[in-house]
């Protein structure tokens, strides 16, 4: 069926055609109405689960752990602030290999306080052992959401599923969403292989001493390496009853460009009208959009890549005194290609300062220049930055 | 660990906040525990339990009871807000706390369940310090003022009571709480074989009383006949040792208080 509907709904629809029983939640913007809109379904009888309204986010998380510890299907939702409170207990997650489904709405990071869209707050735990996946729309949203539960359980990994904030999660566009029916088909209920419970009591959660760590967190690296083939599997099978694919990354007229974009999120929208223009002026311009960033799709990646001569990386995040998270990893990918393309990170749409077609244009300038010359002076660099602030000293 | 086990049988889901018990009872590839149990941090062994009743509750698996069970500092400083939200919610879970009164586990430093007048490696003895300069948080009052049904405080020294109370707890449906004092030998500076002397002593001395809060009604379950004085409770303690007479009479007066209060003689 046929709705409008905001990336907030398409994440609570989501979660309830999952049908989800337990539900963790905390409110923070832009993330709120996720959780609003799952405890009116669960009001209205609509959807038969237990809503927990926890007192911050660290509890949402670790409820969740209790929860899916004993074999229940779990989801939280959050953002920004409420990812960082939670993101001790990520860790504890993954390394507990508990398959429980967090939807983020991407937020800025304090301080300064700013409840806009940047992807800082995902990026930031880029190295929680949890599966991350990008939206660019709000039918991915729905989709991804309930795609990440055959994921999660079939492998025992935690997802994230990241949406930006505002831009999506308050803006509404036609959906479809996918009948209960197909997507009970597509989703057999849970059933945790070593559940707690008393009739075969487990210890979860043990000590892991200096002769045994090390083999659990290479057990999650495998479980993550594997993660990128379940993506592309469980992906196979949405599509099949669904008619829709995302991938691990999509390529947008990239196979015979010269100069690339790439990007993650809902900025690509923006960016492929752009590259349809160049495109309409005979320019070899084109793009690639990182839907999943953990696992990384390095190898795939450098194959989607290579032919370039140049990759403008657009990204919402920094980690300060470095670059960006995606630059930095793509430059990684390709440590070991003798002929890869010249690469530039360009920060951009921090704090939900927009990122304007001028924008895309500059980087994709600034790409071509770097084709043309062989070099790049500078790999960082900082889009819309106003060069004098009324204030600041810079 | 072994008196909450034999009180509450086979049909439980342990929670447990990080600390020696967990430490000791699992070194993976072993572990000491026959009931389902889980560990996932410090500070949310309420949040974790909130979430296994939960579980329980919407996977409709009935005659199971989830339990927390934390020391001290993951009940009284770091836990506390995971365990407030737990009983406002009026979840389902049994919490226990171990109270050895400092974080034994990291090495004996001060917490907020430290009593008035205590050595610890955080509040040594020195000229500007003398101990912990402020009382023991009353967490049994905290959670009391949340409206829980039953709160009961206990001893590892008077077994029966512990074990009473806790099957009574059990049996509730809605957040319980039972906080049973227990010295840490190493911590207190005490011989391991005077664990139970000390123990009995702060029941008898009515340092540490027993009761219980079962629907807001208080009861206290043992009333020491006739109470010794406080300082042969702290004489026995090495950290103690440096309390002057006058400060001893300080920690009387305020042991004095607390027993009118439970109309204790």
């Amino acid at each position: 069926m046929r709705q409008v509907l905001t990336g907030n709904e398409a994440a609570s629809i989501g979660a309830k055609l999952a049908r989800v029983n337990v539900i963790a939640a905390y409110p923070i913007t832009p993330q709120t109405a996720v959780v609003e809109k799952l405890s009116e379904y669960v009001a209205n009888g609509e959807l038969n689960a237990e809503y927990m309204r926890v007192e911050s986010e660290h509890s949402a998380l670790s409820a969740c752990i209790g929860a899916s510890a004993v074999g229940a299907r779990t989801f939280t939702a959050t953002s920004s602030q409420g990812l960082m409170l939670m993101s001790e207990m990520l860790f504890v997650v993954s390394g507990l290999r508990l398959p429980i489904v967090i939807a983020n709405a991407n937020r800025a990071l304090s301080a300064p306080l700013n409840i806009w869209c940047d992807q800082q707050d995902s990026f930031a735990v880029r190295d929680s052992g949890c599966v991350q996946v990008y939206c660019e729309n709000n039918q991915e949203i729905i989709d991804s959401i309930i795609q990440a539960y055959r994921v999660a359980e079939e492998l025992l990994l935690p997802v994230m599923v990241c949406y930006d904030g505002y831009i999506l999660s308050h803006t509404a566009e036609p959906v479809e969403v996918p009948d209960q029916a197909e997507v009970d088909k597509f989703l057999p209920p849970y059933k945790h292989p070593h559940p707690l419970e008393p009739e075969k009591p487990v210890t979860m959660g043990p000590v892991g001493v200096p002769e045994y760590y090390e083999e659990f967190r290479s057990m999650q690296q495998q479980a993550m390496l594997a993660a990128k083939h379940k993506l592309l599997e469980v992906d196979r099978d949405w599509g099949k009853r669904f008619g829709r694919r995302y991938g691990l990354f999509e390529r947008y007229k990239s196979d015979d460009a010269d100069i690339l974009l790439l990007t993650a999120g809902s900025l690509s929208s923006s960016a492929k009208e752009l590259i349809d223009r160049y495109r309409k002026r005979g320019e070899k311009v084109g793009l690639v959009k990182v839907r999943a960033y953990r696992p990384f799709p390095g190898e795939e990646l450098v194959d989607a890549l290579s032919h370039a001569k140049a990759v403008a990386v657009m990204e919402k995040d920094i980690s300060i005194g470095w670059a960006g998270a995606l630059f930095t990893d793509l430059s990684s990918a390709f440590v070991d290609v003798k002929k890869g393309p010249l690469i530039i990170d360009f920060i951009c749409g921090l704090g939900g300062r927009d990122v304007s077609p001028l924008q895309i244009r500059e980087a994709l300038r600034a790409a071509a220049k770097a084709a043309e010359t062989g070099e790049v002076k500078k790999p960082v660099r900082w889009l819309g930055l106003r060069e004098k602030v009324v204030g600041l000293g810079m | 660990m072994r008196y909450v086990l034999k009180a509450l049988g086979k049909d439980v889901v342990v929670s447990m906040a990080t600390g020696c018990m967990e430490v000791v009872t699992t070194p993976y590839p072993e572990s000491s525990w026959r009931v389902p149990w889980i560990h996932s941090a410090f500070e949310n062994a309420a949040a974790t339990a909130s979430g296994v009743a939960a579980g329980l509750k919407a996977l409709d698996r009935k005659g199971v009871k989830s339990v927390a069970i934390a020391g001290d500092g993951g009940t009284a400083d770091i836990g506390l807000q995971a365990l407030s939200g737990m009983v406002e919610r009026g979840d389902n879970v049994l919490f226990v706390c171990y109270d050895n009164e400092a974080y034994q586990n990291t090495g004996i430093q001060r917490s907020g369940s430290t009593p008035f007048g205590a050595w610890t490696t955080t509040t040594p003895i020195g000229k500007l310090v003398r101990g912990k300069d402020r009382p023991k948080k009353n967490l049994p009052a905290i959670i009391a003022a949340h409206g829980a049904p039953y709160i009961a405080t206990a001893s590892i020294a008077y077994p029966l009571d512990f074990i009473n109370k806790l099957k009574k707890a059990a049996a509730i449906e809605g957040p319980t709480y039972v906080h049973v004092h227990a010295p840490c030998s190493p911590g207190w500076r005490i011989e391991s074989n005077k664990t139970i002397e000390v123990a009995r002593l702060a029941v008898l001395t009515g340092s540490w009383v027993l009761y219980e809060i079962d629907n807001g009604k208080i009861n206290v379950t043992f009333k020491p006949p006739k109470r010794r004085p406080i300082a042969d409770y702290l004489k026995m303690q090495g950290r103690f040792r440096h309390l002057t007479d006058e400060e001893i009479a300080e920690i009387q007066r305020m042991v004095d208080e607390q027993c009118k209060g439970f109309g204790i003689e």
